[in-house]
């Protein structure tokens, strides 16, 4: 899962919360296995919506259905053990007669999401804030991965039915990643997030820095944070990436199995992983 | 007589003006006589006969002489005489002055501005010039000199006479020897290396007089039958007559040489050109395969694949991928012109580098060839290079 993070260069990885726990390399794969760790992926929510429906908890926010509800399903399959442990801690209420009571297990409430695709963006919501709230009060571990977050202080394409652009903030899954992100006194997890440009909107080519991308607002919500810069693969690290392409069988061309052919996908994509991942895919 | 008369008078110059087609003589000179070209002037009166052209233009029937030869060797004398005047003007030895030292001069004497390199001034023998012409061909009294003038094509069919008199010989040769019981199948062949048969157009030349092209086919076959013969190298020099020479492409490429900059790390310039896209590289030769395209990574600067497979192909037909550094600076043209016009950069730079077979591949892959292709120009009353206008039927 962290890999999927790394994998893309130019862009600065940062840590808040308790540094000790997330690090990239070696060290990162043996968080899995306590906490929870579940990736947004930030940059996907923000552009390019279908739908874009007023929230029925909050009638001036807008809500995802579709996105939500694939982002329920797979977190659904990724995390499930933990999901049957965790409880509800209030009565939420989905409609007249629909309802969850408290003590029950979060996953009936993913799943009415993914039900109900119209709940789906409130129980991405509820599930956001129920983690949140039993991280601090320490049952267990937690560990964020949001990539591209700078989509969260960005610009959208989202417009309104009358073509009026729509403010960030005023998208429900805005606020609720904004909610989760923000790091309190005595927390017990870790968030890891990734600045891209390759998904933004309209932030110049060049800019890779989190200040250019983040821009004011992000930065200082963000503020006591570690960057760390992510380039692109080393020999072993490229070395890897190759024999695990190879073991997939995602490289199919013989000739790209040889000494040569490892060369050429070296010079092709300059050791930049997510060069290297969209060539090797149709290889 | 009138000519003598013309060159008594001090001339400056003569040159020839004009498209080779149309050639008029001038004689630029103080003299007060003016010479006429007449192709009468002084030949006495013959009569010339026409025959009519069996078929297309053909060179023999084109009518009167224009250029008689003692109007060709006048011409002659005129040029070496102008010659010797120029190199006087030029300052140059008159002994050693080539045809490039005449171009020079008159390029810089009587400067054109003219777009049509033919229609500019030009001073050259007139072997160049004046078109070959035939011998007249009929005497006085109207009968022909050669025997087969009646044939329309004589020129061609006499070489096919005796062509075909060649291998006869041979046959001969051959048959005699074989008498004798000392036929050997190991004789020694022409060596034929590179060298090629005259084209249609070369042999017209050679017997001024035009061919059809199944007239050429036939001579071509008649000869390749001579060479099947064990004894043709008999006729050797017969044949390599017909034979043109081959020049060998890989002598016009311009080997860079190598430089070594502060640090001792040999480098070579390269310089490529492709559409409207100018090129220039450094290629340094201890490196790992970092190439810097105007300042940015060659993945920034070239982000489709496309291009970077472009930059790829030169270092990766010789096997030499991560082997060196690049540093290029290109301008002009689209994102794809400018990759080609890299790949060509690093091809000619990669020449310095490599052995003399594996240059030889390299022309066979084109990667030495600057592509021609260029943006069409746009004609008047089409909308582009090609596109009309929208046809309106009304």
């Amino acid at each position: 899962m962290l890999l999927g993070i790394a994998n893309f260069s130019d862009l600065c990885i940062f840590i808040c919360g308790m540094i000790s726990y997330v690090l990239l390399g070696t060290q990162g794969h043996k968080l899995l296995l306590r906490p929870t760790l579940f990736v947004l992926s930030a940059h996907l929510w923000l552009k390019n919506c279908r739908e874009l429906m007023p929230s029925s908890y909050n009638a001036s926010r807008f809500d995802q259905p579709v996105e939500a509800s694939v982002w329920l399903k797979n977190f659904r399959i990724t995390n499930e053990r933990f999901l049957k442990q965790m409880k509800t801690q209030q009565k939420y209420i989905w409609s007249k007669r629909e309802f969850t009571d408290e003590g029950h297990p979060l996953i009936e409430v993913i799943d009415q999401g993914l039900t109900r695709v119209k709940n789906a963006s409130d129980s991405v919501g509820i599930v956001l804030k129920e983690l949140k709230a039993q991280c601090q009060s320490g049952t267990f571990k937690l560990v964020v991965g949001v990539d591209g977050v700078n989509a969260l202080w960005g610009q959208t394409t989202l417009r309104k039915e009358d073509k009026s652009p729509v403010c960030v903030f005023y998208v429900s899954c805005t606020i609720q990643k904004l909610r989760l992100l923000k790091t309190g006194p005595s927390n017990n997890g870790a968030v890891v997030a990734t600045v891209t440009q390759t998904g933004s909107l309209f932030t110049p080519k060049a800019a890779y820095l989190p200040h250019e991308l983040l821009g004011k607002d992000g930065f200082d919500f963000l503020d006591p944070f570690l960057p760390i810069q992510v380039t692109g693969y080393s020999e072993r690290e490229f070395e890897s990436c190759y024999q695990y392409y190879k073991d997939r069988h995602w490289i199919q061309h013989e000739k790209a199995h040889t000494e040569d052919g490892k060369k050429e996908l070296i010079f092709l994509s300059n050791r930049n992983p997510a060069v290297l991942e969209r060539i090797c895919s149709f290889l | 007589m009138s000519n003598m008369a013309a060159s008594r008078g001090l001339q400056l110059l003569t040159f020839f003006q004009g498209c080779r087609r149309c050639t008029t003589a001038l004689f630029l000179f103080n003299s007060k006589s003016v010479f006429f070209r007449s192709p009468y002037a002084k030949m006495t009166i013959r009569r010339i006969c026409m025959n009519m052209p069996l078929h297309g233009k053909n060179l023999a029937a084109v009518g009167p002489e224009k250029y008689t030869e003692e109007f060709i060797k006048k011409q002659i004398e005129q040029f070496n005489l102008g010659k010797r005047h120029l190199a006087n003007m030029m300052g140059e030895d008159p002994e050693t002055m080539t045809q490039e030292d005449i171009d020079r001069a008159i390029a810089y004497l009587f400067p054109s501005g003219l777009f049509e390199k033919k229609a500019r001034p030009l001073m050259k023998h007139p072997d160049e010039i004046f078109p070959k012409q035939r011998a007249v061909q009929c005497g006085e009294d109207g009968r022909p000199f050669h025997f087969l003038f009646y044939t329309g094509k004589q020129s061609y069919y006499s070489l096919m006479h005796d062509t075909y008199g060649k291998m006869f010989q041979i046959q001969k040769y051959e048959d005699h020897f074989r008498a004798k019981d000392l036929f050997s199948k190991d004789e020694k062949q022409i060596n034929l290396v590179g060298t090629r048969w005259l084209t249609k157009e070369e042999l017209e030349e050679l017997l001024v007089e035009s061919i059809s092209t199944h007239d050429y086919r036939r001579f071509i076959q008649l000869m390749e039958r001579i060479l099947c013969l064990q004894y043709c190298s008999t006729e050797e020099e017969y044949i390599l007559k017909f034979r043109q020479k081959l020049e060998a492409q890989s002598k016009k490429h311009i080997i860079q040489p190598l430089q070594y900059d502060e640090d001792g790390i040999a480098f070579i310039e390269g310089e490529g050109r492709r559409k409207a896209a100018n090129a220039k590289i450094i290629l340094h030769c201890n490196g790992s395969g970092r190439i810097t395209v105007n300042g940015l990574n060659y993945l920034n600067f070239f982000p489709v694949l496309q291009d970077r497979e472009q930059l790829m192909f030169p270092f990766q037909f010789l096997n030499r991928i991560g082997q060196y550094d690049m540093d290029c600076t290109v301008s002009g043209s689209g994102r794809s012109a400018q990759a080609g016009a890299i790949r060509l950069a690093a091809s000619r730079a990669l020449l310095s580098l490599v052995t003399e077979t594996e240059a030889e591949s390299l022309r066979q892959a084109g990667l030495l060839t600057a592509d021609p292709r260029i943006k069409e120009r746009k004609k008047p009353g089409q909308e582009g290079a090609r596109r009309k206008f929208t046809w309106k039927k009304r």
